[in-house]
């Protein structure tokens, strides 16, 4: 072989993984690093909320009601006394942990499902999209609070209704994702080579959406944090006295010209939540696209 | 006489091109029509046409990646239709495919090893440590390094992942390979090299091999009997030398007078056949040229011509092709270069 082109990495032998390749994209975009960097201080704010909060998040003191915020108390109090900085923190907590469950719940039932539709096509195809659709019909949030009001308040029910709430999404778009891909020459060249049903949906399909579910699951997580603030606030959520940003709203509106800080601060620590998440996933999206080389 | 590698025998296949409402099918595209063809072990045959011909769902077809509508693939004297899953799984170590696009046919998200490595797993016993051995081998073998396993399919260029699905079409051992259009993805100057690494190949290893493409010119090449396809159906087979020198049926004459891209001159003399391929939701009745053809007759548009095979086995479906003779034809491709464009033309041709 003479003239045979030589790859342009021939001197150092570590290659040059598709996942390195996103991380190296990634890096790049400045608003997706911000967001990236908020969410893992969020992430480490929840974990560590006992050691950062200076106060009991639930502890009362009838002497300290609607204190406007001070050095003693960052972010003030509200109407029973209660510190509203070690409240914000350990809201964190229940944001973050709704979030990830519910989108864990949905990505764990919509990718089976949308995987098994598009494979088998057909009636189950028809009904699953059917049902979708419907479901995709219907506003996310009346649907997630009619969910959670029927499973009674608390914030696992809370997670299990936005989940489930969710998971058309995934559906649809892993079916559709994996519509795509199995038609590539990949795919084909691999049922040519002789590979099983199984491994050609695990070795190669998957592995191939699941950057665009990635891409999702991040956008998600922010919706669904917004829906477990909702729930929360009408009460469906996180139960009292456990602090969660949508309750601790709640609790505020009744107070809105005499201590806005109640509201400001919550509605903050959501609004920040929400928006990291959002350009975390859009940096992801720019940076998995495989039309990009 | 030993019967053919491969038997394919009055094959069909209908896709649904509409569907009502309710899911029943509206329109049905005639893909493949009626198609026999044989290929011997050790034989190349080149599946020529126009796109959207059907040549790769014949390829597909072949592999029984698809199912026929109707008729038979025959493999080593083993009908694939009813073939157990045992059989099927062996059939798939003989059988092998490279398609046209290497940018689309390689797994992004596994490296040129464990591609590689997946046929060998399938159908061999070997060991991890033999296995490697024979992954160095098969990338020696099309002109790789064994430090390229490692890598991922975006670090190569398109003739070197052409490389890595032809080492992975080799890597079973198979009888036959089905090569649909392995070169139009590539790069003119690279084109040489790949057709050059298969024919070697193919001698080396004993490959029987159905080539497919629509440019005649590459086919002259490469290949050991040529099959014209218009709209799903065989116009004309024959030996490759005798296609060129004695092209008989009107389809087979424009495709050939079309190889040459060349001055204005020359495009006056060439036989181009007027309009566009008609739809094949539709396709017009009796011969399905009849439409484009300049010599068609009343017959043509009624009867279906038979696809009658000659002495020299060459076989041309036309009712007229005894009529239309070669000859003028041969005059109209041969006069349009001019002593300098014919040095330019040999100069750009896969040396022989
Ligand atoms: N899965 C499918 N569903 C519906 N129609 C199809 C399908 N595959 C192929 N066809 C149709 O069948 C006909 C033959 O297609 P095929 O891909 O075999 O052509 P081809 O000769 O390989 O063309 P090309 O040179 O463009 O690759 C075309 O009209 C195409 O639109
Ligand atoms: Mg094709």
């Amino acid at each position: 072989m003479t003239a045979l082109e030589t790859p342009h990495s021939e001197i150092d032998d570590t290659s040059d993984t598709p996942t390195r390749r996103a991380w190296r994209r990634l890096r790049r975009r400045k608003s997706a690093m911000l967001g990236l960097v908020i969410v893992a201080a969020l992430v480490a704010v929840a974990l560590l909320a006992p050691w950062i909060a200076p106060f009991d998040p639930a502890k009362q003191s009838y002497t300290m009601v609607r204190k406007a915020p001070s050095a003693l108390n960052w972010f003030g109090t509200d109407e029973s006394g209660r510190d509203l900085f070690s409240r914000v923190v350990f809201g964190a907590r229940a944001s973050l942990l709704a979030g990830l469950v519910s989108i864990a719940i949905a990505l764990g039932l919509g990718m089976p499902i949308g995987l098994l539709s598009a494979y088998r096509g057909g009636w189950t195809d028809t009904i699953v999209s059917r049902i979708t659709d419907a479901m995709l019909a219907v506003p996310f949030l009346i649907l997630a609070i009619a969910l959670a009001a029927f499973l009674g308040p608390s914030l696992s029910n809370a997670m299990i209704a936005i989940g489930v709430t969710s998971m058309p999404i995934f559906i649809r778009l892993t079916r559709g994702q994996v519509m795509a891909v199995k038609v590539e020459d990949y795919v084909e060249a691999a049922r040519a080579v002789g590979n099983p049903a199984y491994r050609i949906a695990f070795r190669h399909i998957l592995p191939n959406i699941m950057p665009a579910l990635l891409v999702q699951a991040t956008l998600s997580i922010a919706m669904a944090i917004i829906a477990e603030a909702s729930l929360s606030f009408l009460g469906l959520g996180q139960q009292p006295p456990a602090p969660s940003w949508g309750s601790m709203l709640n609790s505020a509106q009744r107070f809105l010209t005499q201590a806005p800080w109640m509201a400001i601060y919550p509605g903050l620590a959501i609004f920040l939540t929400v928006l990291s998440f959002n350009l975390l996933g859009d940096g992801l999206r720019d940076a998995l696209d495989p039309k990009e080389r | 006489m030993t019967p053919p590698l491969l038997e394919v025998r009055n094959l069909k296949k209908q896709f649904v091109a509409g569907r009502s409402l309710f899911g029943r099918a509206t329109a049905t595209v005639n893909a493949v029509d009626d198609v026999s063809l044989t290929v011997a072990q050790g034989e190349t045959l080149a599946l020529v046409g126009e796109s959207g011909c059907g040549k790769s769902t014949v390829g597909r077809l072949v592999l029984r990646l698809i199912e026929p509508t109707a008729g038979s693939v025959t493999f080593a004297g083993r009908d694939l239709a009813t073939m157990p899953r045992r059989e099927l799984q062996a059939f798939r170590a003989s059988a092998q495919l490279i398609f046209q696009d290497p940018y689309a046919s390689l797994n992004p998200r596994m490296t040129i090893g464990e591609t590689l490595s997946e046929p060998l797993m399938l159908h061999t016993a070997l060991g991890t440590a033999e296995r490697r051995d024979r992954l160095g081998e098969l990338l020696d073998m099309v002109g790789l390094k064994p430090i390229h396993a490692r890598r991922y399919p975006h670090e190569f260029s398109g003739g070197q992942r052409q490389r890595v699905a032809i080492a992975r079409a080799l890597a079973a051992s198979p009888k036959l390979i089905v090569c649909d259009e392995p070169v139009s993805a590539l790069d003119v100057s690279i084109r040489a090299q790949i057709l050059n690494l298969l024919r070697d190949l193919q001698a080396k290893l004993g490959l029987a091999l159905i080539f497919i493409s629509h440019d005649l010119s590459v086919v002259k090449h490469v290949a050991d009997r040529t099959a014209v396809m218009y709209l799903g159906r065989i116009v004309e087979t024959a030996p490759t030398a005798q296609i060129f020198a004695e092209p008989r049926h009107p389809y087979t004459q424009a495709l050939l007078s079309a190889i040459p891209i060349a001055t204005p001159a020359a495009r006056r003399d060439r036989r181009v056949l007027p309009g566009d391929p008609p739809s094949p939701i539709d396709p017009p009745a009796g011969c399905h040229l009849h439409t484009r053809c300049p010599h068609v007759a009343a017959i043509c548009r009624t009867d279906v011509p038979p696809l009658a095979t000659d002495a020299d086995s060459h076989a041309t479906a036309c009712h007229r092709w005894r009529d239309i003779g070669a000859d003028g034809f041969r005059i109209a491709v041969e006069q349009p270069f001019s002593p300098t464009l014919r040095r330019l033309v040999d100069a750009f041709r896969p040396t022989t």
